[in-house]
């Protein structure tokens, strides 16, 4: 049956508790997603606002086309750091003149849009993504340079974003700076290294050192606007390409640059696109609250592809593991999803060859990820687990199309690195709130640490203390918990944002028109598979 | 017999011409002027001649052109319209010399009747009743009425409530009358502000036969023009009546006139009335006298021109006619006319229509900006003003600024239907400012439909329009209803459309969206054309998002209101100027339009001259606004 069928009862004690429990979830997320949202907070907003400048959502919100979807990319950044969540830097997808484009824009009411650790590995993300889909980037630049207490771990990395820049523009990938405010020593730079710069009249402040720093360096008196402005910028430097009247002028010029770059898609267009049968409301009940109850993925597919339709391959083998072939917003995909957790030698096989089908069709692949991992014990050992598992990892290492993750519930062990976690370069990978990855589960973590220690214990002949134990379990476990929840993984860039379930089919049917901006092209080899 | 009748006319009586040719079986011959080129009257037409040139004095008002025309394409009879030359009576000679059939009264009575002042005199002679009248020198007795003698349509027509307003007034209507007519003679007659403008139609054969066909209201006007027009009037008893009826017809007998004509009176509420001019041709509202009587009244002029006989009675009235001019203009500023391409115009069935546009057509400077006219019949006066006001209503007009909604508020308004109109109805009921209707559903209406055409533009349709993963702030939309800013917001969101407006939207497409509000549902019909959106009758224009910088015009700059010809400039640079003093005089569609100066100061440029065509939006002048008025220093040019 190509048609999906549901089997879920919307209206048992599971399903209502289920989606409770979700929504209590994604509430923490609205709260925690708030806080990126409001920036410095009302008083700097407030005199952002009496300066006569707009909030850099406000600038977004102008850029991009009217009506346009905008995917906001790691809005949780730096959550659970010293820093603000949001790391004074917004980065999204958005429609520019019917062109995808990375954005990448300074939010000067957080410290000044002063860039931190967290502000470079954001904005590095998006470098990587502009680059890997060859959206042309824009940055609305306006930050007071390097946060300076954390400079040791700004400068030396800090480099790749100039780097970044000309390596996009080498690639063909244009690069855009509208410079709305200060652009300073280092900051100066970003529009330095850029295709196009757009400057504003007053406003824009573009110079290696400022005259206090040009009164020291050479006894010279100056002042901002004959060392950076942007009249004289337009007319003397030349560094200015357009020199804006005022934001909403600069705005308007960045949209006609990029109306003037000629981008055209190099995948192929999609299909006519049907809605899926169910309700994407369905997805709210699926997930059971214990992540150790798998459901099955196949309702979660049902409520995501196109009509509801999906080629099954492999049905009957390697069942804990749902391998076909279905359409997400008339984008052709390949989907891998967990169905039981764990992964055994005969998924792994099934998994391998999926994906060099994929490879050979130029099929992108959709990882839908709830596993604990590869199956231990000795009866997988000596089925050959490891190479079996090291397969499918070979697979989706060297395969070449696009792929796109989505933890739905749990991500332990080596089973998230072949289901193509973060260190397998999906193009993009995002969690739903309920989801948790961690080398194991926090319990099977703190008891393995418990074994090895009475081990020990017992080794030297010593007494174990029971009462030390309990608490050092309680303790990791409660370590392991909280580093293994989505908000924490977020704000360490280990996905590219936190989503609601609902939103899925609309997220993933967004990038897959961005990655669809560059070729689609399957790999031509693997490394050496070990039968 | 006639075979083959050059109409000597454009627009609407053109294409109502044609329509009688077309049920007699006469073949009509269209003339047009370079901008009618693509009119609907010269496609319907069986042939059509060019009159080179765009504005009238070149084209329509050519006399030997049309006769040349007639000639050319083989016609024998020559109907002249309303209008132009339609009561000129050099050019009924010029026909009739050519040897063609001149459809109308004989030149003579044309003359006799052209002159104001001497028709007066004329129907006094006949025991007509006539107004007094005053030299437009001395006169002391005010309000008056300035009039051209050889005027009509409201040109060359000025009211004038003082003696120091006199000498003005009427150097300006002379000018408007030579520019119109050719004559610039005037003359002066008391306003007589409430009396209603009623007027007959007859009908006299060359053999001594004239029918009175029932009176005509025509009190609803707006600078001497008539823009609703009834039969029969409710302020005319029987008795009444007879006595107008026995006045047209002496007044057409004394004259010996032949044809279709009209005899206008001012006629007040006692009963008694006053002879205004007779009307040697068709009117503009012959169309209500055809619903209540049954007649074609243009087949009767071409049968009477052909020497055809009234036989017997006239015909019975029965029931009510009503008719409304819809004009391309803007009620709400000074009636300033509108150009531009009519987008889409249908009226809904039930009414006819007799209609100079159709979609598409382009409303030029040059000519009168009447589009067409929609009359309703019905038993009974209430009924035909019902079923008029709801077609008005209905009616989609897309693209101009149009009268519509000023005839839909006249109609509905309580003292109308009482029947108590007379020629001052509209300001006293202040009817030409729109009420403070709240149009921000509509224009919610008009964003989202926007938003749904959005949708090919963008790369993958498909999507949720405006998905945010972290909503910051609603999509706005701004646009320009009337002379204000009408702003809406809107999110789409899973759950639905999120407004600051109290309704909830229950569905939106290209073309149509539905809201409910208060438990009721109400669809808004949207079409879009460029940045103009009509959403039912509501006109809007789209903001854009990005004001081009150089179309910011400059503080203190003024700008023309509508396009035209710069006929007078009355200041220089240098000069000191008041808030709204006159700059300048402008004439578009034969009207004068004075424009004020948008600030108050000194005048720093003037960038135009008199003659010079401008646009609207076209920049005129820039005045430094003076220190005292706030500004602390001169406004930028």
């Amino acid at each position: 049956m190509t048609i999906l069928r549901t089997v879920v009862d919307g209206r048992s004690p599971e399903y209502a508790g289920n989606r409770e429990a979700l929504l209590a979830r994604l509430a923490e997320l609205d709260a925690e997603q708030a806080k990126a949202l409001a920036g410095g907070g009302a008083k700097y907003a407030e005199r952002h606002h009496k300066r006569g400048k707009l909030l850099v959502r406000e600038r977004i919100e102008l850029l991009v086309d009217q009506d346009s979807p905008f995917l906001e990319l790691s809005p949780l950044a730096a959550w659970g750091t010293d820093y603000p969540v949001g790391a004074s830097v917004v980065t999204g997808i958005g429609v520019v003149e019917g062109v995808e484009c990375v954005i990448v824009a300074n939010d000067p009411t957080v410290r000044g849009g002063a860039s931190n650790p967290w502000t470079l590995r954001k904005t590095f993300r998006a470098n990587d993504i502009a680059l890997q889909n060859r959206l042309p980037l824009i940055g609305l630049v306006e930050s007071g340079g390097a946060d300076l207490p954390s400079q040791s771990e700004i400068f030396i990395p800090g480099g790749r974003a100039f780097r970044d820049l000309t390596r996009l523009s080498a690639a063909g990938v244009p690069t855009i700076s509208t410079v709305f405010g200060n652009a300073t020593a280092g900051g100066a730079y970003v529009p330095g290294m850029s295709d196009y710069v757009v400057m504003i009249e007053e406003r824009s402040k573009v110079f290696l050192g400022g005259p206090p720093l040009v009164k020291m360096a050479t006894g010279e008196e100056s002042d901002d606007e004959s060392l950076g402005g942007a009249r004289m910028h337009g007319t003397t430097s030349g560094l200015a390409d357009f020199v804006a009247e005022d934001e909403v002028d600069a705005i308007r010029l960045t949209r006609r640059v990029v109306a003037r770059l000629n981008r055209r898609k190099l995948g192929p267009a999609p299909k006519p696109v049907e809605p899926p049968l169910y309700d994407e409301d369905g997805l709210l009940g699926l997930v059971p609250t214990d992540l150790r109850v798998p459901f099955d993925p196949r309702e979660v597919i049902a409520r995501i592809v196109d009509g509801s339709r999906f080629d099954e391959f492999k049905p009957d083998y390697g069942t804990s593991l749902v391998t076909g072939w279905a359409d997400l917003h008339g984008y052709p995909i390949g989907v891998l999803a967990n169905a039981r957790g764990v992964l055994f030698s005969a998924e792994a096989q099934k998994a391998t060859q999926f994906i060099q089908l994929a490879n050979a069709s130029d099929t992108p692949l959709l990882f839908l990820q709830n596993t604990t991992g590869y199956m231990v014990g000795a009866q997988y050992e000596q089925g050959g687990i490891i190479k079996h598992g090291a397969m499918m990892i070979n697979a989706v290492a060297n395969s070449r199309v696009p792929h796109l993750t989505v933890v739905m519930g749990a991500s332990y062990g080596a089973g998230n690195y072949g289901m193509c976690g973060r260190a397998y370069d999906p193009r993009f990978l995002f969690t739903w709130p309920n989801a948790k990855s961690a080398v194991m589960g926090p319990k099977q973590l703190a008891g393995v640490l418990s074994i090895v220690a009475r081990q020990a214990a017992a080794a030297k002949g010593q007494d174990y203390d029971e009462e030390h134990d309990a608490a050092m379990r309680q303790m990791v476990e409660g370590q392991i918990e909280q580093q293994s929840l989505a908000a924490f993984l977020s704000g360490r860039l280990y996905d590219d944002g936190v989503i609601d379930p609902r939103d899925t089919r609309t997220v993933l049917g967004l990038c897959l028109s961005a990655i669809h901006s560059g070729p689609i092209k399957g790999a031509e080899g693997y490394g050496v598979f070990r039968m | 017999m006639i075979r083959k009748l050059l109409i000597a006319n454009r627009g609407e009586i053109a294409r109502r011409v044609i329509r009688t040719c077309r049920e007699v079986g006469v073949s009509p011959v269209a003339v047009f002027s370079d901008p009618d080129e693509h009119a609907p009257h010269v496609r319907e037409a069986d042939a059509a001649v060019r009159l080179p040139g765009d504005a009238p004095s070149g084209t329509y008002l050519r006399g030997d052109a049309l006769v040349a025309a007639a000639l050319a394409a083989g016609a024998d009879a020559v109907h002249p319209g309303y209008g132009f030359l339609s009561e000129n009576a050099s050019f009924a000679r010029a026909v009739q010399a050519a040897g063609l059939t001149w459809v109308g009264p004989d030149p003579e009575v044309i003359d006799a009747m052209g002159s104001k002042v001497a028709a007066k005199k004329r129907m006094a002679a006949a025991g007509v009743p006539v107004l007094p009248e005053f030299d437009p020198e001395s006169a002391r007795e005010f309000p008056l009425l300035v009039k051209a003698s050889a005027g009509g349509g409201g040109r060359g027509m000025r009211v004038v409530r003082s003696a120091a307003e006199l000498a003005g007034q009427v150097a300006a209507a002379r000018r408007e009358a030579e520019s119109a007519f050719g004559d610039g003679t005037v003359f002066c007659e008391p306003l007589l502000e409430h009396a209603r403008h009623v007027e007959v139609q007859v009908l006299a054969d060359a053999h001594g036969t004239v029918w009175a066909l029932g009176e005509r209201e025509c009190s609803i006007q707006r600078r001497h023009q008539k823009i609703i027009e009834e039969t029969p009037s409710p302020a005319v008893t029987p008795q009444a009546r007879a006595r107008l009826f026995d006045a047209a017809t002496k007044a057409a007998e004394a004259i010996g006139y032949v044809g279709a004509g009209t005899v206008e009176f001012l006629f007040t509420d006692d009963g008694s009335f006053h002879f205004l001019e007779v009307n040697t041709r068709l009117q503009v509202e012959h169309p209500v006298t055809e619903e209540v009587f049954g007649v074609d009244l243009v087949a009767w002029q071409l049968a009477i021109a052909e020497g055809a006989r009234l036989h017997g009675e006239p015909p019975t009235p029965n029931g009510h006619a009503i008719e409304a001019r819809l004009y391309a203009e803007d009620p709400a500023h000074d009636w300033r006319p509108a150009s531009g391409t009519v987008h889409r115009f249908a009226v809904p069935d039930g009414v006819r229509v007799d209609s100079g546009v159709e979609d598409g057509t382009e409303v030029g400077v040059h000519y009168d900006p009447m589009l067409a006219k929609v009359i309703a019949w019905a038993p009974t006066r209430h009924a035909a003003i019902r079923k008029l006001a709801a077609a008005l209503e209905r009616t989609e007009l897309h693209g101009l600024v149009t009268n519509r909604d000023l005839l839909v508020r006249t109609l509905r308004h309580p003292e109308f239907g009482a029947g108590n109109t007379h020629t001052g109805f509209l300001d006293e009921h202040a009817l030409t400012t729109p009420p403070d209707a709240d149009v921000r559903p509509a224009a919610l209406a008009a964003a989202l439909a926007l938003a749904e055409r959005r949708r090919g533009s963008l790369p993958l349709a498909s999507l949720p329009l405006g998905w945010r993963n972290l909503p910051s702030q609603p999509q706005k939309t701004v646009f320009e209803h009337g002379g204000d800013t009408v702003e809406v917001d809107y999110r789409h969101t899973r759950a639905g459309v999120e407004t600051s407006l109290d309704l909830t939207v229950v569905a939106a497409s290209p073309t149509e969206v539905t809201v409910e509000r208060g438990g009721v549902r109400t669809t808004f019909p949207v079409a879009v054309y460029g940045d103009r959106v009509e959403v039912g009758a509501v006109s809007l224009k789209l903001r854009p998002r990005f004001p081009e910088p150089a179309a910011k015009v400059a503080e203190g700059a003024t700008v023309a209101p509508m396009p035209g010809t710069v006929v007078r400039v009355a200041v220089e640079p240098g000069q000191r100027v008041e808030p709204r003093a006159e700059l300048f005089v402008l004439e578009a569609m034969k009207m004068e339009h004075r424009v004020p100066s948008a600030a108050g100061g000194t005048v720093v440029e003037v960038l135009v001259q008199a003659g010079q065509q401008v646009d609207a939006g076209d920049v005129l002048a820039v005045v430094a606004e003076d220190p005292l008025a706030g500004s602390s220093e001169g406004a930028a040019v």
